[in-house]
């Protein structure tokens, strides 16, 4: 069959040409992606037997009993969860001045400038980027040194005494290890937040000062529930990976472990791959949660 | 009586392009007052200044006899209709109305009623729950207008408010912006760069070109007694001689002058001149038929094409005239206006 014979077989049968474009994707999508997540999470129902460390191939919700029923299992997801909700507020917060400027402001090399800025770091390798951040937040660190010239040495350690998020040092408290979530996922918020502000008309913003609203309640009023979806889909980033993270939390901050070192742990030394999956279905659990919740509050209505 | 909006010497300067070219001109408290020209004649950058959204590089712009060059657009009493309409696509069409006096402070209870009674007003009561993107262009246009009215302003701009909306339902809002502005004896600016549309609602036109106003007059002035011939074929669609093309039909030195095609008769190239008229040869170059006339072009023998309106009864004794014949045209000396080159207003 000639290229122009095909070409005519399949402009006569759309569904054809859809299924030839579909098929692979959807192969791929399915079996391999989604297929072996699941293959994953089925693992959960399993459990392992305690004398002879083997993994009992029955359904059973135990290893879930294991989860939820031990202090220490809850404690990891708790503190997760919490450094998560503590880092996607502070992403949200330190983002939205920033991509108001790139989105509306900003114009030709300025833009261009703020856009390479804020993506330069994702170009780099994520090790070196945390270990870096340990040095930076080191006793002896930049961080440190900087603090004492200004004279604020003193306050740097009252703030590493506070309980729950100091430490003997930066780097190895979960103040350090929360400064580090946020360089590592701001990008993650700027970005989408900053195509959710360019969408705005700015015909908008001056029909608004137009009726009589300042430039605060404009951003209020306006600016802000038109940026929720850029918001929303943002904090989807940034919540997600700091709840999968097992990198950070094992390089800088507190001995405390968390979600992803957990899944890393007991699928690797302690080979109980019932529980790492168990421990790996909290953040797709904890995400749709979150989900939930956000279309609740209206961030998905504008889209 | 102190004019609702004054320029005086009004300049913008974007770069190299005067946008406003030291512009000076009043707008009477209750007018209704077009501005008209092509797109970049400076129009719309004449209404950025009334409603604040832009400051003036040099002169001033006065509201109410007050000097508001630098008075942000939330603490002037104008409000606008966008031409996109500019609805806030997460609020309700009655949150909508209800903005203005909710950024002032009014409370929830008061902001709906009048709100309810202004959606009334433009005849959209029935629709205030609804979302901007479930209405039709027109009902999103009748929602920016009740949102712009709502905090009775003093003036009300509209940046061309009908140029999304089909044939049909433009005459019909045309109508009732008109009958509104009667009934609120608001001052009403309204931008456009349809001259059929400014000269059927206004009661005065400022026709811009190129920064400036060529022309500041009532509609029926403005289509009788062009004064510069830009005005004469922009809003006329007249036919325009040139100094040098008035001196050669006149055959001694003369002034440029314009004349409407509806005043031109088309004659068979043999026949006589009438004694107080005037005329000038050339060839069809087309003939479009509209029904009740027909538009002739003509290229003159001294290379300017001119069209002449000719009605069916007028048609049926050109018999034989048709594209590629000579024929000759001639119009009344009474019917030829006088034109000056230099803008008359500025």
């Amino acid at each position: 069959m000639s290229l122009r014979a095909a070409s005519t077989f399949f402009y006569r049968r759309p569904y054809w040409y859809l299924a030839l474009l579909l098929v692979p994707p959807l192969l791929w999508f399915g079996t391999v992606y989604l297929g072996s997540l699941f293959a994953l999470l089925a693992q959960s129902f399993y459990r392992i037997d305690d004398f002879t460390a083997q993994v009992v191939r029955e359904p059973t919700l135990a290893t879930y009993k294991l989860l939820v029923t031990q202090p220490a299992n809850v404690d990891i997801v708790v503190r997760t969860l919490t450094m998560a909700i503590m880092v996607t507020l502070a992403c949200a917060v330190i983002a939205l001045p920033i991509a108001t400027y790139m989105a509306r402001y900003a114009r030709g090399r300025m833009k261009a400038l703020f856009y390479v800025g804020v993506m330069l770091p994702m170009w780099t390798s994520y090790l070196v980027k945390v270990y870096a951040w340990r040095l930076l937040l080191a006793k002896e660190g930049v961080f440190a040194w900087v603090w004492a010239k200004l004279g604020l040495a003193g306050l740097l350690e009252a703030i590493l005494a506070t309980p729950a998020i100091g430490g003997p040092s930066l780097s190895s408290s979960y103040l350090g290890m929360f400064i580090v979530f946020v360089y590592m996922w701001l990008p993650f918020m700027i970005l989408p937040m900053a195509a959710a502000l360019e969408r705005v008309p700015g015909s908008l913003l001056q029909a608004s000062a137009d009726l009589g609203a300042r430039p605060a309640q404009t951003f209020r009023n306006v600016v802000l529930p038109l940026a929720v979806p850029g918001i929303a889909a943002g904090s989807v980033f940034t919540f997600s990976l700091t709840l999968g993270d097992y990198i950070i939390p094992s390089v800088v901050g507190a001995p405390g472990y968390f979600i992803g070192m957990m899944v890393y742990v007991q699928q690797g030394t302690a080979g109980n791959i019932p529980l790492a999956a168990a421990f790996s279905v909290v953040p797709i659990v904890l995400i749709f949660v979150y989900l939930s919740i956000a279309k609740r509050f209206g961030a998905f209505d504008a889209l | 009586m102190t004019a609702a909006i004054e320029f005086r010497d009004v300049s913008r300067v974007f770069g190299d392009v005067r946008a406003v070219d030291r512009v000076s001109f009043a707008i009477e408290p209750g007018e209704f007052f077009a501005m008209l020209g092509p797109s970049g004649s400076g129009k719309t950058s004449c209404l950025r200044l009334v409603a604040g959204f832009d400051s003036p590089d040099g002169g001033q712009v006065l509201l109410d006899g007050q000097d508001v060059s630098s008075v942000p657009p939330y603490d002037r009493n104008v409000n606008t209709v966008f031409q996109d309409y500019a609805l806030f696509p997460h609020m309700t069409v009655l949150e909508n109305v209800a903005y203005g006096p909710r950024v002032r402070g009014v409370d929830a209870t008061t902001r709906a009623q009048r709100a309810r009674e202004m959606l009334d007003l433009v005849q959209l009561g029935m629709q205030g729950e609804r979302r901007p993107a479930q209405l039709s262009g027109g009902q999103r246009q009748r929602v920016a207008l009740a949102r712009a009215l709502i905090n009775q302003p003093k003036v009300l701009l509209l940046d061309e408010p009908l140029g999304a909306l089909d044939l049909k339902l433009r005459e019909e809002m045309q109508i009732e912006l008109k009958s509104l502005q009667r009934r609120l004896g608001i001052t009403f600016v309204y931008v456009t760069h349809d001259q059929g549309e400014a000269l059927s609602m206004a009661d005065r036109v400022a026709v811009f070109n190129k920064g400036k106003i060529e022309q500041l007059a009532a509609p029926r002035e403005l289509y009788t007694r062009p004064a510069t011939s830009f005005v004469a074929r922009f809003v006329g669609g007249a036919n325009v001689a040139n100094a040098e093309l008035a001196t050669t039909l006149a055959g001694r030195q003369a002034q440029p002058f314009a004349i409407r095609a509806e005043n031109i008769a088309v004659l068979s190239e043999t026949a006589a001149a009438s004694a107080t008229g005037n005329s000038a040869a050339g060839v069809v170059v087309a003939v479009q038929y509209h029904g009740a006339a027909s538009r002739w072009q003509v290229k003159l023998d001294a290379g300017e094409v001119w069209s002449a309106l000719v009605t069916e009864e007028d048609s049926r004794a050109l018999n034989g005239l048709a594209v590629g014949k000579r024929v000759k045209l001639s119009w009344p000396h009474e019917a030829a206006v006088t034109l000056s080159e230099r803008p008359s207003v500025s």
